[in-house]
Order: structure tokens, then C-alpha cells, then sequence
């Protein structure tokens, strides 16, 4: 019954989907504001139905309805409950329902917090979303529905893959995609103003907050990910160049790019095609990563099972959507002016250095994705393009973004002047220089990409906290945008110097302990004191015991287990983790090893400023969060609160 | 008007290479041991005659197969390579590819010798039941001359010609459409004398 | 009482000179390490997107024994790289060997880079001619003749 309920609801979604998408739009052109006015009530309906059929979709896992396939192929009885309801959206179908879902929300976010906006802007921003959802609702109903039955129903399910039965599953996903969905938005915004032939400042500013929430949840989502794989996985790496991180990296840089581009057509008016192409291009980006992981094209350790008419949908829905979209470019483009002038060194042309970094970058990225595939299409036999390519190929890039942060941070609009701007940052610069030649020696070994990373993170990290000092020692109400703007690139630089220290400081030692043996990685020396079994709710485990000690003291007791789920014979390593402000320290139980003492496989790993990476992230999204939050934006709330003052002063109320 | 259609002739070249793609198997390898002579190794036999080495067989087309009994796609063309062999057109000669598996419980402790014996067993089992395709059986235990000839999965079967080259290698179970359309074709091309 | 007290220090110290210093579980440490570094840059062919080095599959672990054996015979990173290559294909390395084939992949992106830094180049000498948009002397009054109003 609910089952069908939620497929029920879906069929009204893209009912309704469809309506948002044509008559609002239709509307803009006949000049018809009662089709118009139609937007923001069936963006706030979709989202209901979508809702529902969500929430149906979670019943069946919840309630162990094993008649629904996707539920018998992703869950199972003795799945602890918070997994049975993340287990929603951990196979192909549930996952596009999330989108789904993601979609419709941010679609009524925008009608909701639009009331600044003309109803035309409205009307064409909603459409787009509308019509966007047309085709992902679509391809669930024709393709990939979670609601389908099957026949017999079997006694329990097949249980969620133990490796994503984890917190990480309940976190990142959700993340995640509120952060490629919400990149519709600015997509969204993007045509609309393409379609209106008006691609002014007011566009990029109302744009404008919405990319940077979007790229806050997608800066979020990439992290927990990383974070995710680098406790789950058991040998403490967090970045793989994977296909699938690649697809969410891309959006990200490109999202940042147009962050960045957003702020010169709003403040001055230039750009404006870049900005628009930029939009185009982030959101392009997420559909392109979810063709990328759906469809098999590319091997993935996170892909989802595979199905070519499941990728020939998504591509044509992928050339539809981008193909109409860089048509309407391509047609309307040109028609825009092209602002003030701008002299070679200004805010404005480091903010274009920005953008071009990032999007060589991320062309770069794509490239190394792709090539293997672009290889084998035309038949040139098979490559592999995996970390080392893209290390070797993106970190030469990401040394002048970095290093121009700092200088167009500090760079006036329209004209400014390198002495004075390098003047600025002397201290800034003999600081950070002054520091990554002293640490290295500090922390123990020297190399040039050690000094580089350190000065590069402590460039940033100065040049934000300096430009922060200076601006409290002056008078005046300090806005979001500024505290975000520099907690987002101090975070950035946090990134850079744990990134940094890991990379050049890390230890790793692979060993076979008896109880009572002991390996050490100064200053800290690790003891097996036991091995026993342990039960979990779904799965039995040999569970370790190791004590962590610091100068003889016991500061630690940590438990890795290899666990073996009942429901699949996979074997599955818990490392146990001791985090500090400085340091990781990650111990992983192995197999037992044979000979006359019971003896164990143990990687233990000492990862220096790991915790760093995850703190420079959060303060990222913090930043990020705080601009999108800045009072500018909500200026009609106080327009309100005037009125209603004004009122009450006249004593009109 | 000509700049701002860049962005939409570069997408269109990315879709079609999608589309290209999505036709492909990217987990699929060729082999690059194809036109090269087939790697020289001397091992013992299932049924313990004199140790086989490939070029035994030069001066005819022959046919060599991967497999094992553990191996669930193997025995899927297993009754067309039996088939096949009653012809008697090519020999066949199969490779029995880590009959013994890391993880075997039953084999864990058992010395070389034992697994070789017990890999035998289970090997001549199988044949027994299934039916024996070939004219001989070379035990890889270790996997070694599997690494030497590209083996990255079972069944995988590889066509070698007169002069020991190898002309064509099959990732996967052979189907009676790649028997038809391609072995025998290939083979009959190599048996046409120069 | 005192054979006893004995018996027992002496089981207490066996215990306790079986608790020592960890091995290595690698038979060699200095050929491990060397393993590592290759076998990162090799790709596990059974996976989904592994590196050799950290796969579980059991090919794996031949390849890593065969690397094992490579590295005891002295041989460089290229000459173990080339007999997997031969094996395998170029499928198995992480880092695309230089060659034609691979030339847009390794030169595209600082080309494209080149090609982006010129037309920025370019796009800002563009930029720096057009007239300001500064207001001069008497568009200046105006507006404020116009603000006044």
C-alpha cells in the first residue's frame, strides 16, 4: 500500500514538475502574470509530493518491507535502524530519489526567500528548476523506480554493503548532494537572466548567496567524504583521484570559480558572459557526475551497479539540459555589455586570474578522467590515468591560486599597484617565508614541497588574519561577507598546512604483534595488551586492544576490530583512531598470523596535522555560511521591519 | 557569435565520446601479448607425464585454455570446449590456473607437494564428470605462468599458431557466436599453408 | 612453597621475553619499502579502481609477490614497470607512460594553461582602453543637480 502511495506521488510530482516547467515560462513570454504567479505555488507542492513519496520510500526500509526489491537488495532486519533509514539512499534508485528530493527543496527554498525578487525572475528561475526536475523525476519512473515489488518476497533482505554501515553513509550522501543540486540554483538563475536578456549586478547579487550555500554543503559533503574514507578504509588515505571524487571536485572548483566571478559582476558589472558560462558549467558538471557514476562508462570503487539504458537516459537527459542551455549562451551571450574598465593590476583582473586557474584545473581534472575513456572510444587500446597523473598535474596549479589569494584580497577595484600591494603584505610574505624555512627543521626533515606547502598555507593563513586585524582597528559595522570571505580562506590555508604536514611527515609501520609486544613511532609507543571476540547487532568481530603510550603513561586505549557481517562473508577493517589537536594516531587490525605465539597483522600509522585538513574544511563551510548569510541579502526582511517602525512611529498601525 | 559557440561545439565532442563509451566495457583488457611468441614455461602435467612446454607444440594451431574447478564462468563453456574438441579440429590444452586458492581451508597447512596432489584430484574430478576437452593439462599452482601470459581472471583462452605466436586472446567464456564467428575463422586462416 | 615461588617466576618470565619489540611483518623492510613505492603507482587489474598496493584481491597479491621477486633481483622501477607492461598492457600503470598517445594528456593541461594566461593577457589590455566610466567635471554636477532633487 504505501509503496504504491509513494509511486503515486511521484507520477503527481512530475505532473506537477511539468506544470512548474512550462506555464510559468510560458507565462514570462505572453506576459501573462497569472501563469507566472503559478511558480512559486507549485514549486511548494512539488516538494510536498516529493516529500511524500520520500518518506514512503524511508516507511518501507524502516517497517522491513521486503516486497519493495530495492529494500530486500539494500537492507535487512538485523539492520540498526539509523542504517535502515539510510539505507534509502544507499543503492542507484534511492539515490536519485535524494536528488529528487534535494531538488524540489532548494526549488521551494527559492520560491519562498524570493519575495525581493520580480515575479518574472521568479516565474523563469522556478521553470528551469521545474523542467530540470521533469527529467530526473522521469528517469526514476521509467528507468530506476525504488518503488518496484518483487515476487516471492524474500524472508529478510540482502543487506546493506558493510561498507556503508556507517555513520558516514547517514552524513555525506545528504550532504553532498545538497550541495550538487544546489547548484541548480545558480544554474537556474543563470538562464533565467539569459532568457531575460538581462544579465545585470542585481542578477549576480541575488545569484549570488544561493551558489554560496550550495558550495558550502558541496565543500562540506566532499570532506565528510574524505574524512569518511580515511577512517573506513583502514590504511588512513583520503584522496584517490577516484572518478567519482572527481566528479564532485569539479563541480567544487568550478563552483568556487563562479563564487569568485559572481562578486565582479556584482560589484562592477563585468563578466558577465564568463560569470553566466561559469554557471552553466558547475551545474553541467554535476550532471556530468552523475552520468560518470551511474552508467559504467568509468571503473569506480563508488560507483553504483551499472546499466547501459540507465546511461544512455542520463546521457541524453545530460545533452539536453547543457546542449539548450550553452545554445541559449551561444545566442544570447554576445548581447551583453561589457562593463567598466579595469586596469591590468586590480581586484578584478586577480579575480579573473582566479577563475582561470580554477578552471585550468578543473580542465585538468577532466582530462585525466576522461582520457582513458576517450582512448578506448576511438579505439586506441585501454590506459589508466590514476593518482600520480593527477598529483603530478594539479598541485603545479593550485600553487598560483594560492599564491594570488592573498594580493587580490588586498588589490583595490578598477586600479591598484603591485609595490603598493606588495608593500602591504611585507610582513605577511617575510612571516611566511620565514616559517616554512624554520618548521621543517622543527618537525624534522626538510624538502622543497614541505617548504612550499608551508609557506603557501602560512601566506594565506597571514594575509587573512592580517587583512582582519586591520579591518577591526577601524570603525564601522564589519559584514558576513568579510568574516566569510576570510574564514573561507583561512580555512583554505589550514587545508594547505595539514595537507602539508601529513604528506611530509607521516609514518607508517606494518607489524606482527604478539599480546604484550610493542612498536614505537616517537614519541608514542603502541601496546597489544589483548585480542578478543566481540558481537555486533549484525556482524561478530576480533577486536584488539592497544595502549597508547606517551612518556611510559598510558594516554590512550584503542579497540581496531576486522569484522564479519552475517549477511555477506566480506571481512571488514574498523581502524581505531586517536585524534589530538596535532595528530592522528590510527592503529588497523590485520590477520591473525601463523606461528608458536598467537600473533596478529597491525598497521600502525602516526599522521601528523591530519586533523588540520578536517578543521580548514569546516572553517570553509563556517565562511562560507556567514557570507551567504551576510544582511545584504535579506534587505527585504528590513524593509519590513522599517515599514512596520515607520507605522508604528505615525501611529498608523 | 563565433566565440561564445565554442563552449557548445566542445560539449557536443564530449557527448559523443560518452556515447562512444557507454558501448565499451572499461574493465575489459587486450592483450598486449597478442602478435608475440607464447611465453616459454616448463610445467608438470595433470595427469604426471613428462612436464609440457609450449613449444611441443610448434609446427600446429593450438588452442590453449584457462581454467579451474572453482571457477563459476568456466564452466559455463566447458561443455561447448567439449564439444569442440570431439571435433578434433585444434588440440586443446588447458592451464589449470591456482586450483589451489589462497584463502582454501582444506589446504591451508599441506605441503607443495600435497596441493599439487590434492589440485590434481580435484582437477581430474571435475573432468570426469564434465568431460574432458583436453589433450593435456598444465598445473599453475602458484599462478606464475598465468602472470607470464596476462591472466588476470578465469576462463581465458588464447589462439597460438604454427610458429608459437599468439594470435588472439578471449577474456571470458567462449560463446558459441565468438566460437563461430571468430575462433574458427582464425584458425582456419592459420592452418592455410603460407 | 619455595619450588613453587620458583616455578612461577620462571612461567612469569617466559611471558615476558616473548613481550618485545614488534617485527616487521615484511621479511624484508628495505624491499617492502620499495615494493610500496611501485606498486602505488601500478594498478590493481581485478579491482574497481585499486592500487596494487593496497588491493586484497588475490592477484594482487601474486603481482606483489612477483614485484617482490623483481625488486631481489636488483631491478630498476623502469625494468619492473616493463615487464608488467609487457603482461599487461599500459592498462597497468597509474602514470601514463609518455609517448604520442598520451602527449595531449600530459601536455594539455599547461597548454591549455599557456592558451588562458595569454587570452587573459590579452582580454586586460582590451579592458585597460575602454573609456572610464568615471563621471567627468560636469556630468559630476548634474548628477548632483539630479540628487538634489
Amino acid at each position: 500500500m504505501i509503496p504504491e502511495l509513494g509511486q503515486f506521488a511521484l507520477v503527481l510530482s512530475v505532473v506537477m514538475a511539468f506544470l512548474l516547467g512550462t506555464v510559468p515560462l510560458l507565462g514570462t513570454l505572453r506576459h501573462k502574470v497569472v501563469w507566472q504567479s503559478l511558480a512559486r505555488p507549485a514549486a511548494l507542492l512539488q516538494f510536498v509530493l516529493v516529500s511524500l513519496a520520500f518518506a514512503c520510500l524511508a516507511s518501507s526500509f524502516l517497517s522491513n518491507d521486503f516486497s519493495v526489491k530495492y529494500v530486500a537488495e539494500h537492507s535487512n532486519s538485523l539492520l540498526p535502524k539509523p542504517y535502515q533509514f539510510a539505507a534509502v539512499w544507499g543503492g542507484h534508485e534511492g539515490s536519485l530519489l535524494l536528488w529528487v528530493l534535494m531538488l524540489s527543496g532548494w526549488t521551494a527554498a527559492v520560491a519562498i526567500f524570493s519575495a525581493s525578487l520580480p515575479l518574472v525572475m521568479v516565474a523563469r528561475v522556478l521553470g528551469v528548476l521545474g523542467l530540470v526536475s521533469v527529467g530526473f523525476l522521469m528517469f526514476i519512473l521509467t528507468t530506476s523506480n525504488p518503488f518496484d515489488r518483487i515476487f516471492p518476497m524474500p524472508a529478510d533482505g540482502r543487506d546493506l554493503n558493510p561498507l556503508l554501515q556507517d555513520p558516514g553513509l547517514v552524513i555525506h550522501p545528504p550532504m553532498l548532494y545538497m550541495g550538487y543540486v544546489g547548484m541548480s540554483v545558480a544554474f537556474a538563475f543563470a538562464i533565467a537572466a539569459l532568457l531575460s536578456g538581462r544579465l545585470d549586478a542585481a542578477w549576480a547579487r541575488w545569484s549570488r548567496p544561493w551558489t554560496v550555500i550550495a558550495w558550502a554543503f558541496l565543500t562540506f559533503g566532499i570532506g565528510l567524504g574524505s574524512w569518511w574514507a580515511y577512517y573506513e578504509l583502514g590504511w588512513g588515505g583520503w584522496w584517490f583521484w577516484d572518478p567519482v571524487e572527481n566528479a564532485s571536485l569539479m563541480p567544487w572548483l568550478v563552483a568556487t570559480a563562479l563564487i569568485h566571478s559572481l562578486m565582479v559582476t556584482e560589484k562592477r558589472g563585468s563578466f558577465k558572459a564568463w560569470t553566466v558560462l561559469l554557471a552553466i558549467a558547475a551545474f553541467s558538471l554535476s550532471l556530468l557526475g552523475t552520468f560518470l557514476v551511474r552508467s559504467g562508462v568509468l571503473t569506480s570503487v563508488h560507483a553504483f551497479a551499472s546499466d547501459p539504458s540507465r546511461g544512455v537516459f542520463i546521457l541524453i537527459f545530460l545533452a539536453i539540459v547543457v546542449g539548450a542551455s550553452l545554445t541559449l549562451f551561444a545566442w544570447r551571450a554576445p548581447a551583453v555589455t561589457l562593463g567598466g574598465s579595469m586596469g591590468l593590476v586590480s581586484r578584478e583582473s586577480f579575480l579573473l586570474l582566479n577563475s582561470v586557474l580554477l578552471v585550468v584545473a578543473t580542465g585538468a581534472v577532466l582530462l585525466g578522467t576522461l582520457y582513458p575513456l576517450v582512448i578506448d572510444a576511438l579505439n586506441l587500446g585501454k590506459l589508466s590515468v590514476g593518482p600520480p597523473y593527477f598529483n603530478l598535474v594539479f598541485a603545479p596549479l593550485m600553487v598560483p591560486l594560492l599564491f594570488v589569494l592573498v594580493p587580490g584580497t588586498v588589490s583595490h577595484w578598477r586600479e591598484a599597484r603591485m609595490s603598493d600591494v606588495f608593500w602591504r603584505l611585507r610582513f605577511v610574505g617575510a612571516g611566511a617565508v620565514l616559517l616554512a624555512l624554520v618548521l621543517p627543521f622543527a618537525l624534522g626533515s626538510w624538502s622543497a614541497g614541505t617548504m612550499l606547502g608551508i609557506f603557501l598555507g602560512m601566506w594565506v593563513a597571514l594575509g587573512s588574519l592580517q587583512h582582519m586585524v586591520e579591518r577591526l582597528r577601524k570603525p564601522g559595522r564589519i559584514g558576513g561577507s568579510f568574516w566569510g570571505m576570510h574564514m573561507a580562506h583561512f580555512g583554505m590555508a589550514v587545508l594547505v598546512l595539514g595537507i602539508t604536514g601529513v604528506k611530509s611527515y607521516e609514518v607508517e609501520r606494518d607489524v606482527r604483534m604478539a599480546v604484550g609486544d610493542t612498536v614505537t613511532i616517537a614519541p608514542y609507543t603502541f601496546r597489544l595488551v589483548g585480542v578478543e571476540e566481540v558481537m555486533g547487532p549484525n556482524y561478530k568481530a576480533v577486536q584488539a586492544k592497544v595502549e597508547v603510550l606517551k612518556n611510559d603513561q598510558v594516554i590512550e586505549v584503542l579497540s581496531p576490530q576486522k569484522r564479519r557481517y552475517f549477511s555477506t562473508a566480506m571481512p571488514m577493517t574498523e581502524a581505531a583512531i586517536d585524534s589530538g589537536l596535532l595528530r592522528d594516531l590510527y592503529v588497523s587490525l590485520g590477520d591473525p598470523v601463523a606461528g608458536d605465539t598467537p600473533s596478529w597483522s597491525m598497521r600502525v600509522y602516526y599522521k601528523p596535522f591530519v586533523p588540520w585538513m578536517w578543521a580548514g574544511v569546516l572553517i570553509m563551510v563556517f565562511g562560507g555560511v556567514l557570507a551567504a548569510l551576510d544582511r545584504r541579502y535579506r534587505r527585504n526582511t528590513n524593509q519590513q521591519s522599517v515599514r512596520t517602525a515607520g507605522e508604528a512611529l505615525s501611529g498608523t498601525a | 557569435m563565433k566565440k561564445t559557440l565554442l563552449p557548445l561545439v566542445l560539449f557536443a565532442a564530449l557527448v559523443a565520446f560518452l556515447g562512444v563509451g557507454l558501448m565499451r566495457d572499461p574493465s575489459e583488457i587486450p592483450s598486449p601479448l597478442v602478435g608475440k611468441p607464447a611465453p616459454a614455461f616448463s610445467l608438470t602435467t595433470l595427469s604426471g607425464d613428462k612436464p609440457f612446454s609450449p613449444a611441443d607444440m610448434l609446427g600446429q594451431v593450438w588452442v590453449f585454455n584457462v581454467w579451474a574447478t572453482w571457477c563459476v564462468a568456466c564452466r559455463e563453456e566447458h561443455p561447448l570446449l567439449v564439444q569442440f574438441s570431439k571435433s578434433q579440429r585444434v588440440p586443446i590444452v588447458g592451464l589449470s590456473y591456482k586450483e589451489i586458492q589462497a584463502g582454501d581451508q582444506a589446504a591451508g597447512a599441506l605441503s607443495e607437494e600435497a596441493k599439487l596432489q590434492l589440485a590434481r584430484q580435484r582437477s581430474l574430478k571435475f573432468l570426469k564428470i564434465a568431460g574432458d576437452p583436453y589433450k593435456l593439462s598444465v598445473m599453475d599452482l602458484d599462478g606464475r605462468v598465468g602472470i607470464d601470459y596476462g591472466v588476470y581472471g578465469v576462463p581465458e583462452t588464447y589462439i597460438i599458431d604454427k610458429q608459437g605466436i599468439i594470435r588472439y586472446k578471449r577474456v571470458g567464456p567462449v560463446t558459441p557466436e565468438v566460437l563461430i564467428e571468430t575462433i574458427l575463422p582464425l584458425i582456419q586462416q592459420l592452418d592455410t599453408p603460407a | 612453597m619455595k619450588h613453587l615461588l620458583i616455578v612461577c617466576c620462571l612461567v612469569a618470565m617466559s611471558g615476558w621475553t616473548h613481550a618485545g619489540e614488534a617485527q616487521p611483518m615484511a621479511q624484508d623492510p628495505q624491499v617492502e619499502a620499495r615494493l610500496l613505492v611501485i606498486s602505488e603507482e601500478l594498478r590493481c587489474l581485478v579491482c574497481q579502481n585499486e592500487a596494487l598496493s593496497s588491493s586484497h584481491a588475490e592477484l594482487a597479491e601474486d603481482l606483489r609477490r612477483e614485484v617482490r621477486k623483481l625488486i631481489r633481483e636488483n631491478k630498476t622501477d623502469a625494468e619492473i614497470k616493463t615487464y608488467l607492461v609487457e603482461r599487461y598492457g599500459d592498462f597497468v600503470l597509474y602514470k601514463p607512460p609518455l609517448k604520442p598517445l598520451t602527449w595531449p594528456l600530459w601536455f594539455g593541461p599547461f597548454i591549455l594553461f599557456g592558451l588562458a594566461l595569454v587570452g587573459l593577457w590579452r582580454y586586460l589590455r582590451l579592458r585597460k582602453q575602454l573609456p572610464s566610466s568615471r563621471l567627468d567635471a560636469t556630468g559630476r554636477a548634474q548628477a548632483e543637480q539630479l540628487l538634489k532633487d
